[in-house]
């Protein structure tokens, strides 16, 4: 078992600010994250070919961070976590996998956001990805040059993506964004007054000058070659007519939900979707503080000033002077919220047979007759596979309003073997392999 | 120049870029990652470690979570049926 003052979960922005934070004021801090490099989402590594994305900000506070001596233990996916001072961690590496304890004195939980996906006919067709799933599988190798791409759903990052995939060789044939104009308009006016968001946005529009942005559109059906296995093309709409795309790819996502899992976990107070914390980012636990997505959908800014006074907090210090930018990123959630708040008729898109539990392969038509998450979980299976409900749930809560149940330890799944002693993980290792000898 | 890097794919030995993933390696190598319960051929959803759907038999261990790791020499990988 390791120990360490303050343990950070997560090393995205919001993550790395408070591990730089709370380092460089004298606390001892470790950093666990699923993915081998710091960086999170927005701030991932391209592993081949050239990184064009690659900007100043980024390389500022990952320097900060490595002089801060903060330790960052990469690969570690946490299954599982007390209040009173541990959590369990799985260390996944190419030779396999091993279970980490780490206690600690103060938790900051810096666990980001996942995109959101609503099911449509088509969706689980290869070819359809999410949107910033394709981006990260463009970073970790699979070419999209030359491929046609339709980028689809709501949010910023939309066009971040498809600015990206242009850059990357991609034919991207349009954007399509389910808010109307005049629901974008006051977010998009806004921005003059953060002129750093401004020009990024001008610059996705300059590297998509061939492509078509359609506000108040959204895709209705993925439709598959003749061989029934790959995208071929997509059915748009405007909800007067619908028309059809052809595409090799579709980037889909409508916008983001925060990963809250250790925070419900843990049994902190939520408002709404979010963890509830106070102006020094505390949850109700008092050792236990959250920074970034999981707070409020922000964007990177948030993340940053959050992380930052998170981490400050931890080494008791004063976070007065940055309120004033701590506000201003609350503010712009707020204003980002409306302006992508999602249109009725996309509870209409799943037909009675689109799959809803993409683990389970459960149908809209056999979750919807249930009261709720328990009953449908125990008739249906919806929600009990690998992902544990962190597709579907987000989708069904939307479709349905169906609230998220408690949630259990492991909080994703891991080898039996992670929670025996070594001599019981050898008699299971026994077990399976008569079993396969049975087979 | 990149460096090629040789892992089986499906019993198939398919050369891929250093520094691909596993998830990449196999959509570049046209297979599913899975095959869901009902039997349709599945690949990566999320890129992010969430969705589960890029999961695989890796060196002969089920449900690994190919978009997490990077090809390395000599690994190899079967759609998790």
């Amino acid at each position: 078992m390791t120990n360490t003052e303050v343990l950070v979960i997560g090393a995205g922005p919001a993550g790395i600010m408070a591990a730089t934070a709370a380092a460089e004021n004298g606390r001892r801090v470790v950093v666990l994250d699923d993915r081998v490099t710091a960086g999170g989402q927005i701030w991932r590594d391209a592993t081949v070919g050239p990184d064009r994305h690659d900007d100043a900000q980024k390389k500022r506070v990952l320097e900060r961070l490595r002089r801060s001596g903060a330790q960052l233990l990469g690969s570690r996916s946490v299954f599982t976590a007390e209040a009173s001072g541990t959590v369990k961690a799985l260390h996944e590496s190419a030779a396999g996998s091993s279970v980490e304890e780490i206690g600690f004195e103060q938790l900051i939980l810096a666990t980001g956001a996942r995109e959101r996906f609503l099911p449509f006919p088509g969706w689980t067709l290869p070819g359809v990805f999410g949107a910033g799933g394709l981006q990260a599988m463009v970073r970790g190798g699979f070419p999209v040059a030359g491929k046609r791409v339709v980028v689809a759903g709501t949010g910023p990052l939309l066009l971040a993506v498809a600015a990206h995939l242009a850059e990357d060789g991609a034919v991207v044939s349009s954007v399509v964004e389910q808010a109307p104009m005049a629901q974008l308009a006051p977010f998009t006016a806004s921005l003059w007054s953060q002129p750093a968001k401004l020009m990024q946005g001008a610059r996705f529009r300059a590297r998509l000058w061939k492509t078509s942005y359609r506000t108040g559109c959204w895709v209705v059906k993925a439709i598959a070659a003749c061989d029934g296995r790959q995208l071929e093309a997509v059915e748009v709409t405007d909800g007067k007519r619908i028309w059809t795309e052809s595409c090799d790819l579709l980037a889909y996502g409508y916008h983001l939900v925060p990963n809250t899992e250790i925070a419900q976990l843990l049994g902190c107070e939520f408002r709404g979707s979010f963890v509830r914390v106070d102006e020094a980012q505390r949850t109700s636990l008092s050792n236990v503080f959250s920074a970034g997505e999981p707070t409020g959908i922000a964007g990177l800014e948030a993340a940053l000033v959050q992380g930052e006074i998170a981490g400050l907090a931890c080494a008791g210090r004063d976070t007065t002077s940055l309120q004033r930018r701590a506000a201003a990123a609350r503010g712009f959630a707020d204003r980002m919220d409306k302006a992508f708040t999602l249109r009725k008729e996309l509870r209409l898109l799943p037909r009675r047979n689109t799959i809803v539990c993409r683990c389970e392969d459960v149908s809209f038509n056999s979750v919807r007759g249930h009261t709720g998450w328990t009953d449908a979980k125990l008739q249906t299976r919806c929600g009990m596979g690998p992902c544990q409900g962190r597709v579907c749930g987000p989708a069904v809560e939307y479709l349905l309003g169906w609230k998220p149940v408690s949630v259990r330890q492991p909080i994703f799944p891991v080898p039996m073997q992670s929670f025996c002693s070594q001599a019981e993980a050898a008699e299971i290792n026994n077990t399976t392999e008569l079993i396969e000898e049975n087979k | 120049m990149s460096e090629s890097v040789p892992v089986t794919i499906n019993g198939v030995v398919c050369h891929v870029t250093r520094g691909t993933t596993m998830a990449a390696a196999m959509l570049l190598a046209g297979q599913p990652s899975r095959i869901s319960v009902t039997g349709e051929p599945r690949v990566a959803l999320c890129g992010m470690g969430i969705c589960f759907e890029c999961r695989a038999v890796v060196n002969g261990v089920a449900h690994r979570r190919t978009c997490m790791m990077l090809c390395e020499p000599g690994m190899s990988v079967e759609t998790n049926l």
